[in-house]
């Protein structure tokens, strides 16, 4: 067993922070008040590789490993979650099914274009009334003789009004159950799609959730993603995936909130010493460094195992749950430890805490985590 | 053209701790770093080689793990990297440390332009880059934050306390660099994964550049640091919180009262 990262993942890990510090941390506070999508740094990340990291280079990708990446959105994250969701939801969800069922035609035409980040690329599979229930969605795909007609609506998609690509899920056989879905891979501008309105949310504000319409979207036979009726088991594998981006996620916001609480801890006086020494602030300290290491491991865990070529849902499903109620723990802390001052959005503390919040939700709820795990432990009851 | 840049590798702070017991750098826990203003002077030979074409070679004197300095240097575009490391190059002083750099630049040959930063963030002498080019008899221009490459020269804006100095010299010339020179790139990440799976790091020891023991190392150093310590901590300082005129009256009187005014 060994616990080091390779050389190449330290360098990537110390070039992204040293973007993020750089490129990102003065812009974090201002995209979180104005809701203004970063473009510029998008695209910065697109010329360092780091929009397509885990895509081979002959896709123009960067060829790079699953630790690596999870070590990028660690790293953006900690700095800005919202760009940290834009990353991860771009790779772990638009990307990556392209790049595992995609034909040779469809990864050649769509690879190159969004893994070097000069577009993005979304993944829409919650509708209004199909959420942790994803097999229940509504919109369907029929085949007419050399088009896919689609017709339905998804919400919270991230990215879902600005990116060139999405990957839809929809039903193309009500009669087969969860073998009657299949994927698609939608372009921006094709006639009959719509993105609706971008929500207004209360963290991650710098990052774009939208509603899509499709009303008798006419797309190309071949942009059936993969095989008919493939589409359930191909977005359960994307999830799997997923988890370890949102996963690592949460470890860079808790990480960014204990870092700004050891400062804080240090800093602020009252009762004539610094609070760091309170034991009351020093447990919580302890207990943020030890819950945060714990995430990281679980989740760098995963990303090896997926490295491996081995199965990894019941280790993503434990790292995604693990990392996110960590990651809130510790949130909760920081903020504690800033006393009235983690209230105030001057500090970085009120804004990761937001941010986090959605780390228990999306990608399946903690509750479905908890449900994927079990199944696991305890096989068919 | 052919470009070498001498990359030194650091600890990542600006302020070294010493362990007070002996005197030497307390290095563990504390990452490395390419010096910063080497970061700058490859930047200047990339533009170069984006400009005219060049051959960028990054070298190196420091123990093996400076090994990581040069494959972050080849991840931003260097095309060839030499980390000079032997047990006889310890203990090296600037002189030392010059001459084991101008010996491989010998055996480099034919080179147009060496680059080094203005100044390492731990040794913080300035004096290398100059003594490498006095060990050379080549010219040298020093803080440099401009330069241009032309009909076998190199005409370069040098700072000095009140101004700038524009300064030509004929190739081959050692220029120092300074961080307002420009702002290095990163590293693509695909480059990164390249530094390590595709690229090589040469090694060179004290045989490889036919040095004479005498002349490296701590043997060949006339200085030696005899003493490391720490200064003592600054006071903090004294913040006048009243109102702008009060403050004012306040400042003034303590400026009289500290004859400085
Ligand atoms: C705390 C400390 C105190 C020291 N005190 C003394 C002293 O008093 N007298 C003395 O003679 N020596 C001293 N040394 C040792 C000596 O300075 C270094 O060994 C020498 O390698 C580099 O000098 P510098 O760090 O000042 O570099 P600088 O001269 O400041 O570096 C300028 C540039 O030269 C190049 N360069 C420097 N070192 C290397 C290298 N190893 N490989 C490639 N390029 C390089 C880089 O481009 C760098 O930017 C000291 C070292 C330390 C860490
Ligand atoms: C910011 C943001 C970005 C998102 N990005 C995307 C995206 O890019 N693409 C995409 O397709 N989706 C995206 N989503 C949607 C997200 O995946 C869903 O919100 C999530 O899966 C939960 O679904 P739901 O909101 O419908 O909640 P529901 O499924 O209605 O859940 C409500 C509550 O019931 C619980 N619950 C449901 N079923 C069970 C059960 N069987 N056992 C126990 N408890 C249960 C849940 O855990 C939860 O507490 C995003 C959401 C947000 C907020």
């Amino acid at each position: 067993m060994d616990f080091a990262l390779s050389e190449e993942q330290q360098m990537i890990r110390k070039t992204v922070r040293d973007f993020a510090e750089k490129e990102i941390r003065p812009i974090a506070r201002e995209i979180d008040t104005t809701g203004q999508f970063p473009w510029e740094i998008i695209r910065k990340m697109g010329n360092l590789g780091l929009m397509g990291l885990p895509i081979p280079e002959e896709y123009g990708g960067s060829g790079a490993d699953t630790i690596s990446y999870a070590l990028a959105v660690e790293e953006i994250s900690r700095v800005s979650g919202s760009i940290g969701i834009t990353l991860a939801a771009h790779t772990s969800l638009g990307l990556y099914p392209i790049y595992r069922f995609g034909t040779e035609e469809q990864k050649r035409k769509y690879l190159p274009h969004l893994a070097s980040g000069q577009g993005l690329a979304a993944f829409g599979l919650t509708e209004p009334e199909a959420g942790s229930d994803a097999a229940a969605i509504k919109t369907t795909a029929v085949l007419d003789g050399d088009h896919w007609v689609i017709n339905g609506q998804k919400i919270f998609i991230t990215s879902g009004s600005i990116a060139d690509v999405v990957i839809i899920a929809a039903v193309t056989d009500k009669s087969a159950g969860t073998r009657g879905i299949s994927s698609f891979i939608v372009e921006k501008g094709t006639p009959g799609f719509r993105p609706g309105r971008d929500e207004e949310k209360m963290g991650l504000k710098g990052s774009v959730t939208s509603q899509l319409f499709f009303e008798d979207c006419r797309v190309p036979k071949e942009n059936l993603l993969g095989e008919p009726g493939e589409g359930y088991k191909q977005f359960l594998i994307t999830l799997d995936g997923g988890r370890i981006s949102i996963g690592a996620m949460a470890i860079g916001l808790a990480q960014g909130a204990f870092e700004a609480a050891v400062k804080y801890s240090k800093e602020r006086v009252q009762f004539g010493q610094p609070i760091a020494r309170f034991q009351a602030i020093q447990w919580m300290i302890a207990d943020m460094a030890t819950e945060i290491d714990a995430a990281r491991l679980l989740v760098y865990r995963a990303a090896w195992l997926k490295d491996k070529g081995v199965r990894f849902t019941r280790e993503a499903a434990m790292a995604k749950l693990y990392a996110s109620e960590a990651a809130e723990r510790a949130c909760f802390k920081a903020i504690q430890i800033h006393g009235g001052y983690g209230y105030m959005k001057e500090y970085d503390v009120e804004r990761i805490y937001r941010d986090n919040r959605l780390t228990t939700i999306g990608e399946g709820t903690s509750e479905i985590q908890r449900l994927v795990i079990a199944r696991q432990v305890l096989g068919e009851i | 053209m052919k470009i070498v840049v001498l990359i030194k590798q650091v600890p990542d702070t600006t302020e070294v701790k010493l362990d007070p017991r002996t005197g030497t750098l307390i290095r563990e826990g504390v990452p490395s770093i390419i010096n910063p203003e080497d970061k700058n002077a490859l930047e200047e030979a990339l533009k170069l080689k984006e400009q005219m074409g060049a051959q960028v070679i990054v070298l190196s004197m420091g123990p093996p793990q400076a090994e990581d300095a040069l494959r972050e240097a080849l991840a931003m575009g260097a095309d060839e990297a030499i980390l000079l490391t032997d047990r006889a190059f310890a203990g090296a002083d600037t002189w030392a440390t010059a001459t084991t750099l101008g010996l491989a630049l010998k055996k480099i040959g034919d080179f147009d332009l060496v680059l080094a930063g203005r100044q390492a963030i731990d040794g913080d002498t300035a004096q290398v880059g100059p003594q490498v080019a006095e060990y050379l008899k080549i010219p040298q221009i020093t803080y440099v934050r401009e330069l241009v490459v032309e009909d076998g020269k190199v005409r370069a804006k040098r700072a000095i306390e009140d101004g700038y100095e524009e300064i030509e010299a004929k190739l081959p010339a050692l220029l120092t660099i300074t961080k307002e020179a420009n702002t290095p790139r990163y590293p693509h990440a695909g480059a990164i994964m390249n530094a390590y799976r595709e690229r090589k790091v040469t090694f060179w020891g004290v045989k490889d550049v036919d040095a004479n023991p005498e002349q490296v190392g701590l043997q060949g150093s006339p200085t030696q640091v005899k003493r490391s310590f720490s200064p003592p901590p600054k006071e903090p300082g004294q913040i006048i919180k009243s109102g702008p005129a009060e403050a004012a009256k306040e400042l003034v009187a303590i400026l009289r009262q500290k004859n400085i005014i």
